[in-house]
């Protein structure tokens, strides 16, 4: 016991790893070893800054504390302990994070499920047709056939071993092109999962154009999420998603939109847009997918591109992005303390993230809790690697390859991205997505450097907005507690 | 934890740990802070009992005491089914003439049944 006493005084203090944020007039810490956020009182805040100019051993910095807030002894000794056990201050004896071991099996939640690799759309930034592909389609099927699809449902519910909720998505090429397959996955799949008692759901990402009221009464009634990929006001969603011929898509879309919205009630209805060089005005896009067309959530994601491609965006035109980023961040919080819905996924997916605390090992769950299956029956990463030889990870009748499973996670593990390792936004981004960084640097694993800067500054704007919402209306993050994965 | 307030799960995750380790079990002779001072001990190992693990200073010197003040605290306060005088039904008057057990422990006697 007196050994104890005595390692307590032998401490010598020093700052922790946390990033340090204000919001709604509060102060907050976000730990980034843990991915915990707290929010803190001025006299942790004194501490933070006393330590910051050198270490400082426990009895002076109890003495200091003390004085410097009008503390007793013991009270300066109790806050010195809340912050140490929490990590915020360490001593000399802190150990710094092992590595983790890859898990040995991880259980499948989502299958993505490419039902055919054709589209009837020539969108020229296409990772799958463009000119920075990934696939080697040649030779391989161009539509999933039955056979297959019922397959890789088999292989969904036998990899996913114990989970509770298991989710398809739908994807392509132009998913609704092999729509027939669709209904009878659905259809088996359903029945499959409800043998075993267990629920499945669906969602799908398509480019509109084949959209009908019989499938949009399909997806309604069976309640499938559906994901549109569009890129705002006419001139510049068809400054990209054009036809063949080079024709815009807007016109076509248009209507088959809006039936959509106004008709499948079951499901939120999502747009995804991809941010180019000519189609950058964020604000303008969401005010009319938000509130013209009336989608629920708008996304947008920039263009996953090497960056000699003429729709590649500039760092410049980055920075007007982010700005606009900013400005319906803002307006996100003002709906958000009213306890209203605002439909910017990019702040509420993370809010969800920040919410749950997550610390990734790896970007996403491609290769772990998600795959990828293409009309051959190959198995990706996931949706983005498929029909890519190089990157296939197996195949449906033989299951997934678990060399070239270890190979690739082992490349896209946090651990092995020595960049990574001093950014506070690691635990949410972990070096970002795999198939970005295998365009741009030409390895899954390869850390995505060209927007670091980028998505710290989403981070901390997104801590604030969390920060303001819990100091202010703390009973609307109640909707991100519920956690997604079991 | 009075100075920081846990906002998400993981942080109420951390909360519970740094609890667990400030606030839950104390070592009476670690220097408890002001808040857990007035930490009323519970159970066997008491600040005045001695014959378990340690005595009242942490260390071993005055464990060497009567087997009836060994067993004073079997038969006042512990659920653990000890060999002891029973206090409901055949000895309710055993500790009787031993008001403070630091200062009258030498009043227990043996019980003949």
């Amino acid at each position: 016991m007196t050994a104890i006493m005595s390692e307590t005084s032998a401490r010598v203090y020093s700052l922790g790893e946390f990033h340090r944020f204000e919001a709604g007039g509060a102060h907050f810490l976000y730990l980034v070893p843990a991915g915990a956020i707290f929010a803190v009182d001025g006299a942790v805040g004194n501490l933070i800054d006393r330590l910051s100019c050198g270490e400082v051993p426990h009895d002076r910095l109890v003495g200091e504390v003390a004085a410097a807030n009008g503390f007793a002894i013991e009270e300066a000794e109790e806050l010195i302990a809340e912050m140490y056990h929490a990590n915020v201050i360490v001593a000399g004896d802190s150990v710094p994070d092992q590595p983790q071991p890859l898990p040995e099996r991880f259980p499948i939640q989502t299958l993505v499920m490419n039902l055919t690799n054709q589209c009837n759309l020539s969108c020229q930034y296409c990772y799958e047709f463009g000119a920075d592909k990934v696939a080697t389609p040649e030779g391989k099927p161009k539509f999933m056939d039955a056979e297959t699809a019922k397959a890789a449902v088999d292989f969904l519910l036998a990899e996913s071993a114990d989970r509770r909720s298991i989710h398809i998505t739908f994807f392509g090429g132009e998913t609704l092109m092999n729509f027939p397959l669709l209904k009878e996955v659905v259809a088996y799949a359903n029945r499959k999962a409800g043998e075993q008692g267990r629920q499945i759901d669906f969602s799908l990402t398509t480019n509109a154009t084949l959209l009908t009221p019989a499938i949009i009464e399909f997806l309604s009634q069976n309640h499938i999420g559906v994901t549109v990929s569009m890129d705002g006001p006419k001139e510049m969603h068809d400054h990209l998603r054009v036809f063949a011929n080079g024709r815009g898509s807007y016109d076509i879309i248009e209507p088959k939109v809006r039936a959509l919205i106004q008709n499948h009630r079951t499901r939120p209805i999502t747009a995804r847009v991809t941010l180019t060089a000519g189609v950058s005005d964020v604000i303008r896009i969401f005010r009319h997918l938000k509130q013209d067309l009336g989608f629920h959530e708008v996304g947008f994601a920039p263009v996953t591109t090497s960056p000699n491609q003429l729709y590649a965006i500039s760092p410049s035109g980055m920075d007007g992005v982010l700005e606009q980023f900013h400005i319906l961040a803002a307006e996100y919080l003002e709906y958000a303390l009213r306890g209203e819905s605002h439909g910017f996924s990019n702040v509420s997916d993370t809010l969800a993230e920040l919410c749950q605390g997550v610390n990734k090992s790896h970007p996403c769950g491609a290769g772990l809790g998600l795959l990828g299956v293409g009309p051959s029956g190959d198995i990706a990463p996931c949706h983005r690697f498929v029909d890519s030889d190089q990157h296939a990870l197996g195949h449906i009748s033989t299951g997934i390859d678990r060399e070239k499973q270890t190979d690739f996670l082992r490349r896209g593990h946090i651990d092995s991205k020595y960049d990574c390792h001093t950014c506070f936004a690691r635990p949410l981004c972990a070096g970002g997505c795999h198939h970005e960084a295998f365009v741009r640097y030409g390895d899954t694993g390869h850390p995505n450097l060209h927007y670091c800067d980028w998505i710290r500054d989403w981070t901390h704007t997104c801590l604030e907005i969390y920060g303001a919402i819990a100091a202010k209306n703390p009973g609307f993050l109640q909707q991100f507690a519920e956690r997604k994965a079991e | 934890m009075r100075h920081m307030r846990p906002l998400n799960k993981k942080a109420a995750r951390i909360d519970e740990y740094v609890v667990a380790h400030t606030e839950d079990v104390v070592a009476l002779q670690d220097r408890p802070s002001a808040q857990q001072r007035p930490h009323v001990p519970m159970g066997c190992a008491l600040m005045f009992t001695p014959g378990w693990e340690v005595d009242a200073a942490g260390g071993t010197a005055g464990l060497c005491q009567p087997v009836e003040r060994d067993i004073y605290d079997c038969y006042m306060s512990c659920y653990w089914p000890a060999q002891v005088p029973d206090h409901l039904n055949n000895a309710p008057d055993w500790t009787a003439k031993c008001a403070t057990a630091t200062k009258d422990w030498r009043n227990l006697d043996l019980v003949f049944p």
